[in-house]
């Protein structure tokens, strides 16, 4: 028979490229509806403080404006309760009565948070009436750390009692009574940033009055969940709510998970019966999107005198914010449950616990809970490695999990319990093959020298990268009449090139030309059901749903067939193009196509897959101005399976580069009063494209997944989860002589000249 | 206050509001959306248009300030059937892409840079660059993709000579 | 984050703008090239009632070089400065400067005047223009004045413009073709405002000793400033390591920085210190 060459794994150019390159997508503010009008939010100026009163009435009466609404006009239509922000990853009850409300009721908890909706004629007009809306807040002491909501001075909800909003314990063995060789303790921190998407959020409401439907149209991420959360928050039967999908500029986790507007823009379309749009704005986005990160650790380290690592335990202080929202506990739970990451370290014991603050809500970022719990271990490791005096790469290699332990079981987690385990891997390896391809021999002479006024400095640390979460996924395939094959699936596209990814699959499967396969994605009016993207599932749980749909396609084409050649199904085989033969005989689709044959399927996933990896860093350090220069960066990840090259080199690529941001610039600064000083892109500082040159990065498929058909692994965030250890044990190598040991990010220029200022080694600069 | 402008080489006068952003106008009284909005605070670059030969920030300008100016956005990069141009071509090549978002402005930034310097060194290209913001490539395609295609910028090129504008 | 309401003028002439803008009772603002007052408008963190916009006054374009120096029009664009070879020969550490400027977006737009009449204590040309003793033109409802860069900038986004002055051109004097310069910043990423900035250019007699040195420096302060102690330690000694060093000792002590969310007063001194010496490096001819 002959086949077609194999689509996947080779470097497919993007189908998505086209409309992109040439101003033809459809963003969703692209989108104009006659008639439609435009919201505008009033946020709360005071990060804590009763609210006493909302007055609207000046507002109501400015130009072109066609609504105002507050917490009580929202109520009103609600028999007398706003509604709220239902989590949606791991919801237990004791985290529901401090999921935040679509607006602020009776008390405001951070600056941003949503006051009152403002619908006008025009976006500025909406603005200069949302100016005109006065509100009194009584001021309360604002929580803006940890150590503040710990000590409880200031609660922020009656209920619970205490500013603690869980505490999530991951075990396993005997940490606690461990003993060994070697102990040290240590505090490390990581501040708050998150991923801010180059679109801000935003979404346009259509409520249909007639047929009692309401259409949204900007969802993204999770399009079947929103709609069940919007349509349960708005009393709608479910199929009266749909979720539409168009192109979607980036997530990072933080994108499409459920937020108050999406609720208040809805609100506003259907109390007014005309469509409204609100797109956030970048004060909005830097202010009220989901933030992430911020977390301080204090974790103690027990190892043999040879390296071998016998236990981790200590704590995790998470900056949670001012309410649990959708995806808010997912950084706080990873940290503790992926806190070993690829080592072999029979005994842990971590208390992460979630404490609020009157600051933004956190949710997810690439790599949630993963980038924090590396920088943690990767920098406990190297300070283990020096104290031993073992090379920092030889400690890692004994404690590597080794690919005879697989699959290799994490620590258990509660509220509720949940472990994991790491399903495959050659991690030696593959560290190997990292610093080969770094050129870690050919560098490691530079290591600790000062070279033109700069030291030199070089790291390596190991990763793994949890991918396909969620447990299902659906997809329908319809063979038309033209001879095209139609997949719709559940997963969504953030920009992640999924329509390339899934296309390859499903050419190979049938045995088709790329052109001829159509995948249309996430807007709930394709499927009944479906799940989404995030936590690096769409590749293995979107391609292998795609993969199922392919061979209950083929199975209903070879009924048919049969059927037309009067034989069993079973004698029937595919060749290329969809022509069935069975002996001599030959059918072609076109002799099926009106058949509108079809199928639905779903795909169901018990286990995530743990795609892993080595990054090195080579750094130069001014120890005069505390600037970093990186010289060289180098990621590899084994993804199982390698779709494309190309994209899967762009994934870590870019995450690498936002991993880099997070080390050296992106803060979410407040001050005292709970203020968030970094509110515009010139203080929230994104790289820019002279600030890392020279990142690499290659994805290799070498241990495919046991777990799905395709093998492979969802790799999206294994870019960045790695950065923050790596370049930071870069920089202390470098600065050895100094005795350097920074244990904070931002490593900003003057965060590491001050630590060089106060460092007792410190020779003579 | 009326408005007469040359976008992509076709005329049109507008009536529009002085506190009318550039940007806004070309999207939403011209609704030509391909020019994105990323912060209106004159950062990221998105909104990057090519008023006059130079590109500039279509947020930090108003509309009112381009009456009479020629304008180019992405739109008019591609040529009438849509055949991607050569610096189009080599970031789909690069992959120098991921959401798009930014894109338009990226190409907007690269093309004004090779008409004005087909020369440009890989390090003035991420120089230039450094003036858009992208969240999703690492810039590195980016750069890559803009430095290939300095070739079609050559004063002798044909695409060069092709595309007047 | 949309504009708040406002009318727009589009002048003809100088005395028009300073009419209207003395007609306004300080309601109107004054846009040229608009990179830094669009983006305060956006935030509404001005609203002003009236844009007077320069961008007709042909009068306030343009670049000229005499024998008394460089004169740039208000309306002159950095990238019209980048552009040009004659700056670049009779003003390189303008040129320089002008290259650290935002972005290159930002730059062809970005204008001279506004850079001054915004006065951002991080910005280039204040520093430049205080740096050079360069003299500011500038026409109100009652004429014209001429004001001393050193007596133009009162403090940060403040100057001894009149409410119903505009700014016409900025004069430097004449630059020998023989001086010695460096100008060096230090900024989070390409393109941001300065952490702290210092330019520096001195002239020196036939047995290679300082004189006539000028030292200014931005991001450190209320406003640029020169750095009088630094500048009379430099004179009649040579450029040396040693010499660098020890001014660059002088320059931390003179600089009055404060703390921000960007960098604190300590670390900006530290930098100044480097940056000078690094300038010094640069004038002795030691290009990197």
């Amino acid at each position: 028979m002959k086949t077609r060459p194999q689509i996947v794994g080779t470097p497919l150019e993007r189908i998505e490229d086209h409309r992109l390159l040439t101003g033809k997508a459809r963003f969703v503010d692209d989108i104009h509806i006659e008639g439609m009008l435009h919201a505008a939010i009033v946020r709360s100026p005071v990060a804590h403080g009763l609210l006493k009163g909302v007055d609207t009435q000046v507002a109501r009466r400015m130009p072109g404006v066609h609504g105002v609404f507050s917490a009580e006009d929202i109520a009103r239509d609600f028999g007398g309760v706003v509604p709220r922000i239902a989590i949606r990853a791991i919801r237990i009850p004791e985290l529901e009565p401090i999921e935040q409300w679509a607006i602020a009721t009776k008390k405001v908890r951070y600056v941003g948070e949503p006051i009152a909706v403002v619908v006008a004629d025009s976006p500025a007009e909406a603005e200069d009436a949302a100016d005109q809306v006065t509100f009194e807040i009584e001021s309360l002491e604002p929580v803006t750390g940890w150590r503040q909501s710990a000590a409880g001075t200031s609660p922020l909800f009656d209920l619970p009692v205490t500013n603690r909003a869980i505490t999530y314990t991951a075990i396993k063995g005997n940490a606690r009574d461990c003993q060994g060789a070697y102990t040290r303790k240590e505090r490390f921190r990581v501040q708050r940033h998150s991923g801010f998407p180059m679109e801000t959020r935003g979404l346009l409401a259509v409520w249909e009055s007639n047929a009692q439907r309401m259409t949204v149209y900007g969802a993204a991420k999770v399009p079947f969940f929103a709609r069940r959360t919007l349509a349960a928050a708005m009393r709608l039967p479910l199929d009266a709510v749909d979720m539409i999908e168009v192109d979607v500029g980036g997530s990072f986790g933080m994108r499409g998970e459920f937020y108050p507007e999406d609720f208040l823009v809805p609100f506003a379309s259907k109390r007014l019966n005309r469509p409204v749009k609100w797109i956030e704005d970048r004060r909005e986005s830097l202010l009220g999107s989901n933030h992430s990160r911020e977390m301080e650790s204090e974790l103690e380290i027990v190892c043999e005198a040879n390296g071998r690592v016998l236990a981790l335990r200590g704590s995790v202080a998470v900056d949670a914010g001012a309410y649990v929202r959708a995806a808010g506990v997912i950084p706080g739970r990873f940290v503790a449950l992926m806190l070993s990451g690829p080592y072999d370290i029979p005994n842990i014991h971590v208390e992460s616990v979630l404490y609020l603050t009157n600051k933004a809500p956190v949710g997810t970022y690439r790599g949630p809970g993963l980038f924090e719990a590396d920088f943690f271990r990767e920098r406990l490791f190297d300070c283990a490695a020096r104290d031993l005096g073992i090379d920092p790469v030889q400690f890692r290699r004994v404690n590597l999990v080794e690919e005879s332990q697989m699959p290799y079981r994490l620590a258990t987690l509660d509220f509720p319990e949940e472990t994991d385990e790491l399903d495959s891997g050659n991690y030696r390896a593959t560290l190997d093959q990292c610093m080969r391809e770094f050129g870690w021999q050919e560098k490691i002479g530079l290591q600790g020298r000062l070279i033109d006024g700069k030291y030199n400095g070089l790291a390596v640390g190991c990763f793994i990268d949890g991918g396909a979460g969620g447990l299902k996924e659906h997809a329908r395939i319809e063979l038309e009449n033209d001879g095209q094959v139609t997949v719709y699936v559940g997963s969504a596209s953030v920009g992640q090139g999924l329509v390339t990814i899934l296309t390859q699959i499903a050419a190979d499967a049938l045995q088709l030309p790329v052109e001829r396969i159509r995948i249309l994605h996430g807007s709930t009016t394709y499927l009944k059901e479906g799940v989404g993207s995030g936590y690096s599932r769409s590749t293995v749980m979107g391609g292998s749903v795609v993969l199922l749909a392919v061979e209950e396609l083929k199975r209903r084409m070879r009924d048919a067939a049969a059927k037309k050649l009067g034989c069993s199904p079973d004698e029937i085989k595919f060749e290329r193009d969809l022509v069935m033969t069975a002996g001599e005989k030959k059918l072609g689709w076109e002799q099926l196509g009106s058949l509108g044959l079809a199928a639905e399927v779903e795909f169901v996933n018990h286990h995530h897959t743990f795609a892993y990896g080595a990054a090195a860093a080579h750094v130069a350090v001014d120890p005069r101005t505390g600037k970093v220069d990186l010289i060289d960066y180098f990621t590899l990840e084994d993804l199982g399976r390698v779709i494309n090259p190309l994209t899967a080199r762009g994934q870590a690529v870019g995450a690498a580069v936002q991993g880099l941001g997070g080390v050296f610039l992106e803060n979410l600064y407040y001050d005292a009063d709970g203020q968030l000083l970094s509110g515009t892109l010139a203080d929230y500082m994104m790289p820019t494209a002279t600030d890392f040159p020279s990142v690499r990065a290659e994805a290799i498929g070498l241990c495919p997944s046991p777990h799905n058909p395709l093998g492979a692994k969802g790799g999206g965030e294994g870019g960045v989860i790695p950065v923050g250890g790596v370049i930071v044990n870069a920089i202390a190598a470098a600065l050895v002589t100094m005795k350097i040991d920074p244990k904070e990010l931002p490593l900003t220029p003057e965060a590491l000249w001050s630590l060089i200022q106060s460092a007792d080694g410190r020779s003579s600069v | 206050m009326l408005v007469t402008l040359c976008v992509n080489g076709e005329d049109s006068t507008t009536d529009v509001l002085p506190r009318t952003t550039l940007v806004d106008f070309l999207r939403h009284s011209l609704g030509m959306t391909g020019t994105h909005v990323g912060c209106e605070h004159g950062v990221c670059g998105a909104c990057t248009v090519i008023v006059d030969g130079d590109a500039v920030r279509s947020c930090l300008m108003l509309a009112v300030q381009a009456n009479g100016a020629e304008i180019m956005t992405i739109e008019g990069l591609a040529d009438a059937s849509a055949n991607l141009s050569p610096l189009q071509e080599a970031f789909h090549r690069h992959h120098a892409l991921q959401c798009g978002f930014c894109t338009p402005g990226v190409l907007m930034t690269a093309h004004a840079l090779l008409r004005q310097e087909p020369n440009a060194s890989k390090e003035r290209i991420r120089e230039v660059i450094s003036g858009n913001l992208c969240r999703c490539t690492g810039y590195m395609p980016i750069v890559d993709a803009i430095f290939e295609a300095r070739s079609s910028y050559q004063p002798a090129s044909p695409a060069t000579r092709a595309r007047g504008r | 984050m949309k504009l708040p309401k406002f009318d727009y003028v589009e002048p003809t002439t100088a005395l028009e703008a300073v009419t209207l803008l003395s007609q306004s009772r300080g309601l109107a603002k004054v846009i040229a090239g608009g990179q830094s007052l669009i983006p305060t408008m956006a935030l509404r963190l001005a609203q002003p009632a009236l844009l007077i916009d320069l961008r007709h006054l042909e009068s306030l374009r343009g670049i000229a070089v005499d024998e008394a120096g460089l004169r740039l029009g208000a309306m002159t664009r950095w990238r019209e400065i980048q552009d040009s070879a004659e700056v670049l020969d009779t003003h390189p550490l303008l040129v320089e400067a002008v290259r650290h400027i935002a972005h290159y977006q930002i730059r062809n737009r970005g204008t001279v005047g506004g850079s001054l009449a915004h006065a951002d204590p991080a910005a280039e040309l204040p520093c430049i223009a205080v740096t050079c003793g360069a003299s500011i033109r500038v026409l109100g409802i009652l004429g014209e004045r001429e004001i001393l860069a050193d007596e133009f900038f009162l403090g940060p986004l403040a100057t001894a413009l009149g409410d119903d002055e505009i700014i016409l051109e900025v004069r430097f004097p004449r630059w020998p073709s023989s001086r010695q310069w460096g100008f060096q910043e230090f900024s989070r990423r390409q393109g941001d405002f300065a952490l702290a900035g210092v330019a520096i250019f001195y002239d020196t007699d036939n047995s290679g000793r300082l004189e006539n040195a000028h030292v200014g420096v931005f991001g450190v302060g209320q406003c640029a400033t020169r750095l009088s102690g630094v500048e009379s330690a430099l004179n009649g000694r040579t450029n040396t390591i040693s010499v660098a060093a020890e001014v660059a000792r002088l320059a931390a002590a003179e600089v009055t920085p404060s703390d921000d969310l960007h960098a604190s007063a300590r670390y900006r001194r530290a930098l100044v210190a480097v940056l000078l010496e690094r300038a010094m490096a640069l004038a002795r001819g030691e290009r990197a």
